[in-house]
């Protein structure tokens, strides 16, 4: 019994100071790396998707809240910030290739931030969901401080417009290989690009995993949806409400 | 790996900085990198110096977004309504974006599978 309540006042005395989040957070990572070489590197055991199950669940069973976990957590956070202008360097090494497709990248890119909005609305709204919920579909595919800020702009909901956002990531780095194994498209160049522009930085996070080509070219993809969605939804999304009658 | 990351951090801080000043919609951290783009372009010496380290920062993006996902599971238990419409809508314009941009870069380049 003594026992217990000594395990029970130390992992208080943990779960007080940053030290816990921090590590669960890489522990958790270790172990989905673990997962996903075990499973060969398949697209499907995506390892941010097992982190955060793993996460969540011992969150869970041990009752600790999200704001105690983040204050640790928020080490790994905010490397994010760094981690994307970091993306200009693998950047500047495609950049003889980059020059000679300049067109067809601006082409692909703006075809595919037309359907990555338009498609969410149309589907979304056909399906019986609100205008209010379109609005927060819409910018689903630029990465989560982008498409936050333009949800609330056209009066979605900032908060689901996140969880859409992370689906969005997940979903397109699971299912992408498949998806080009299907349409026959081997080219890394092709593959990384067309994964930044649908699912932003978890695409490219998974791009990075195959080859620093298709990286690069999924932060290219990534960084110029992002710009290009803040510029074309705020204008879009509501032309195209308008335009379905909701 | 200290003199880069103070790279990283400052192109970061410009780019920050610019988004305030100028009230731009767009993350700072994105106009920082296209800042350090044009940086590496003018002197090429910075990419050596930085190259490693930002590579390793890079071949580790998959942790960085396992807080801001574990709070976006957490909160998502709360929303509610129309979750088959939204889930559709999702799986659907992802394919969607997948194939258009995909088939759209690939016949725009000028030889088959080469950009």
């Amino acid at each position: 019994m003594f026992e217990l309540a000594e395990l029970r006042s130390f992992w208080v005395y943990l779960s007080a100071s940053p030290l816990l989040g921090l590590t669960l957070t890489l522990c958790a990572y270790a172990v989905a790396q673990a997962m996903y070489a075990r499973c060969k590197f398949s697209a499907l055991a995506n390892p941010v998707a097992i982190a955060i199950a793993l996460v969540c669940a011992v969150l869970w069973l041990s009752g600790m809240s999200y704001e105690r976990y983040f204050a640790g957590a928020q080490f790994v956070h905010f490397l994010l910030g760094p981690a994307t202008v970091a993306l200009a360097v693998p950047l500047v090494r495609q950049l003889p290739r980059l020059r000679r497709a300049f067109l067809p990248v601006t082409l692909a890119l703006v075809c595919g931030s037309v359907t990555a909005i338009v498609s969410a609305v149309c589907i979304v709204v056909a399906l019986g969901g609100t205008a209010e919920l379109a609005r927060s579909a819409g910018p689903k595919s630029a990465t989560t401080p982008i498409a936050m800020a333009v949800s609330e702009r056209l009066g979605g909901l900032p908060s689901l417009t996140a969880v859409l956002v992370i689906g969005t990531g997940i979903f397109g780095a699971v299912t992408a290989r498949f998806l080009f194994g299907w349409m026959k498209i081997h080219s890394h160049e092709v593959r990384g690009f067309a994964l930044g522009v649908a699912s932003h930085g978890i695409g490219t996070a998974r791009a990075f995993q195959v080859s620093a080509e298709m990286g690069a070219f999924a932060g290219l993809g990534m960084g110029l949806n992002g710009v290009l969605t803040a510029l074309l939804a705020p204008g879009l999304i509501p032309l195209v409400l308008r335009w379905l009658g909701v | 790996m200290l003199v880069s990351f103070t790279i990283l951090l400052l192109f970061q801080c410009l780019g920050e900085g610019i988004a305030y000043v100028l009230h731009l919609p767009v993350p700072g951290p994105v106009i920082g990198m296209l800042l350090l783009f044009a940086a590496l372009l003018a002197a090429p010496a910075l990419q050596r110096k930085i190259e490693a380290d930002a590579n390793e920062l890079l071949r580790h993006l998959s942790l960085l977004f396992v807080p801001a996902g574990v709070g976006i599971v957490a909160a998502a238990s709360s929303s509610s309504g129309h979750w088959l419409a939204l889930l559709a809508g999702l799986m659907g314009s992802t394919l969607l974006t997948l194939a258009v941009t995909a088939l759209v870069l690939r016949a725009a380049s000028p030889k088959d599978g080469d950009v």
